[in-house]
């Protein structure tokens, strides 16, 4: 019994503490992310926001988040109960498993596999099932027009991640998050971090994550004045507040990837005093931040963009462009003699 | 578990457990804590305030089909391109111009159906 | 190993109930979500195996493209198949005939299968030690040199594929409007433009 104890039971106990330190901040980040954009949007729209939760509103998200859990939950007649269950549950899980092979720090990860970055890509892939089935069960027309929307926006925008992600690897050479990050410290500073070589290629990602998570101003799927609230029409109380919550969540994700792939994670932007004292993770989440601050401003600034428009962007710019950003990346670096290892 | 490979992955099996658990449990809290009070009216599917007509599972413009297709060419195309930019450091200027090649085999079909107008949304 | 044997026999036994649910299911939609199932617990056991890029590969392709190609087409059939299944004891002797045939083939093909001794001199050197070198870079070191015949005719096979879905599906409506960017920014403004002097009382 002891035996058992030592191999299985102890390292258990661990990487669940782990988890759970993992988990229970992102949930209140998502919390803290849904005030913020609040009081952000109207900072932005000269209003007050949410103020009266609380010392300046701060108790706002869960207060929501109580009134959530206290509403009925529908399921509407026609509905196909199961799926409609398990599509909110979906996304909410998604959200959260992708965490699984972030780096906060050197050696700070919960699942250190040597293909992360696929990993990430597969769990991205997969986020178009929740808003299908949810479109699909709920048998409703504007929930089964909204989610084929999306799901053709979201396979769309999918495709120029992936080149994106290559141009990266190819300066990486390896798929573990941890490398990727390793690889950006060269330089002792910012300019070793690649957005600065692959600026249009940044760009490019942080517009398709804006497409992936259904932001603003790619936020078709919901709509309102032609589909009403899209795919999640017919949710409501505790099974839309998953959807809320995956959202939300999956912006963070998708910023964590951004600031992975292209700011350096943990990295401080210049290797001297003042910047080193702050230690990785807090970089991190300052980089995360400023990556989520970027999507509601983005959010605040720009109307959105018409269905047509929004798959000539995807198809016949981005994919090209990427593409030639692809071979123009591989040209230089294997021209020059630049490649890893 | 001796192999250290597969030690990596115990924790995201574990991670998915525990998602799962979080996402039911908000679910099952809402179930116990709210007060469900179903009607006809309130379950029907939404529809501006008068019945549905038709099922709302009807058939739809076969142009999402042919997104979905073209999506998993590209997919592949990218799923080919991961272990190329990985080992290019090895495989030097053969691999690189074999890549090269495959590119430009599916860039023709990429100008054969912009030229076909398949990217165009009405 | 304790570990690895009860993750196997879960995947596996998982992997079979759902592929039995996909033939099974009423519901095609309840079909392609079953096969879903399925694609997951071959890539566990893909990891367990220690192919980790196939696993994922799996995941992204399989189930995050083909799946949702098979979802938009049985969304999009719209058939009953209720009534499809009526016939379905009919057949049944036919079909299940011709189910024995094809499965006394299928063994006899297995049993007698031989592998040539030169083929071992063809395939590829044996990749290093799976700790020197991970698999997506084993698979990278000979999937484009020694085997680039074979990943130029996936080349041409993708083509095919892309040029026959656009020759399948696509036809042009009549009498929708389209956004012509080049033509809106080609614009000039002396052609659309005319500035008059309008005589009170005139008109244009």
């Amino acid at each position: 019994m002891g035996e058992i104890w030592t191999t299985y039971g102890f390292p258990g106990v661990i990487i669940v503490a782990q988890i759970l330190a993992v988990t229970v901040p992102l949930l209140i980040a998502v919390a803290y992310m849904v005030y913020a954009e609040r009081k952000v949007l109207a900072m932005m729209q000269l209003r007050q926001g949410p103020n009266l939760v609380g010392p300046w509103g701060l108790l706002q998200s869960f207060a929501d988040a109580l009134k959530m859990i206290g509403k009925e939950m529908i399921i509407p007649a026609g509905a196909n109960r199961v799926v409609f269950i398990f599509a909110p549950v979906l996304t909410m899980v998604l959200a959260l498993v992708a965490w699984a092979v972030i780096p906060f720090d050197l050696g700070w990860v919960i699942a250190d596999i040597n293909v992360g970055i696929l990993y990430l890509f597969a769990i991205s892939s997969l986020g178009v099932y929740g808003i299908i089935m949810a479109g699909w069960a709920s048998n409703s027309k504007y929930a089964f027009l909204g989610s084929l929307r999306s799901a053709a926006q979201m396979v769309s925008y999918e495709v120029s991640i992936g080149l994106v992600i290559i141009t990266v690897l190819l300066c990486v050479g390896s798929l573990n998050l941890t490398d990727i990050i390793v690889a950006q410290s060269g330089a002792g500073g910012f300019w070793g971090w690649f957005f600065v070589p692959l600026f249009p290629m940044f760009v490019i990602f942080f517009i398709s994550a804006l497409a992936e998570t259904n932001r603003a101003p790619f936020d078709l799927p919901e709509g309102e004045s032609e589909l009403v609230g899209g795919f999640h029409t017919e949710y409501s109380g505790m099974t839309f507040g998953l959807f809320f919550l995956g959202e939300y969540a999956n912006m963070i994700l998708m910023s964590a990837m951004t600031t992975v792939l292209f700011l350096g994670g943990w990295l401080p932007p210049l290797e001297m005093a003042p910047f080193t004292w702050i230690p990785g993770p807090v970089w991190f989440v300052l980089k995360i931040a400023f990556c989520l601050f970027v999507f509601i401003w983005v959010r605040a600034t720009l109307p959105r963009y018409r269905y047509d428009q929004l798959m000539r962007l995807g198809w016949k710019v981005f994919l090209p462009f990427s593409l030639i950003w692809v071979v123009l990346t591989a040209g230089v670096l294997v021209a020059f003699g630049w490649l890893p290892d | 578990m001796s192999n250290p490979l597969l030690i990596e992955y115990l924790p995201i099996i574990i991670f998915l457990a525990i998602a799962v658990g979080i996402a039911s449990a908000m679910l099952i809290a809402s179930l116990l804590v709210a007060k469900q009070n179903p009607d006809s009216e309130k379950l029907s599917a939404y529809e501006c305030g008068f019945e549905p007509f038709a099922d709302a599972r009807s058939k739809f413009d076969v142009r999402f089909y042919l997104v979905a297709i073209l999506f998993i060419i590209f997919d592949l195309e990218v799923a080919f391109l991961f272990p190329w930019a990985v080992a290019l450091g090895d495989i030097g200027m053969f691999g690189f111009w074999s890549m090269m090649i495959f590119l430009g085999i599916l860039t023709i079909g990429f100008i054969y159906e912009w030229k076909k107008g398949a990217l165009e949304w009405e | 190993m304790l570990l690895t044997g009860i993750a196997f026999y879960i995947f596996a036994a998982v992997l079979v109930a759902a592929a039995v649910m996909v033939i099974s299911a009423k519901n095609p939609v309840h079909s392609v979500l079953y096969l879903i199932v399925c694609f997951f617990n071959a890539a566990g056991l893909f990891v367990l195996m220690g192919a980790e890029f196939v696993a994922m590969i799996l995941v992204i392709v399989y189930v995050g493209a083909v799946a949702v190609l098979f979802l938009f087409v049985v969304m999009m059939l719209d058939i009953n198949f209720q009534e499809l299944r009526q016939g379905f004891l009919q057949y049944l002797p036919i079909g299940g005939l011709i189910g024995l045939v094809l499965a006394i083939e299928l063994l006899l093909i297995v049993g007698t299968w031989v592998i040539a001794p030169e083929t071992s001199a063809v395939a590829a050197a044996p990749s290093p030690a799976i700790d020197a070198v991970t698999n997506t870079e084993a698979l990278g070191r000979i999937m484009y040199t020694q085997y680039v015949y074979a990943f130029q005719a996936s080349g041409l096979i993708l083509l095919v594929a892309m040029i026959g879905a656009i020759v399948l599906t696509l036809r042009s409506r009549e009498g929708v409007r389209k956004q012509s960017i080049t033509q809106q920014v080609q614009r000039k403004r002396e052609e659309v433009l005319a500035v008059r002097k309008v005589p009170t009382r005139g008109g244009v």
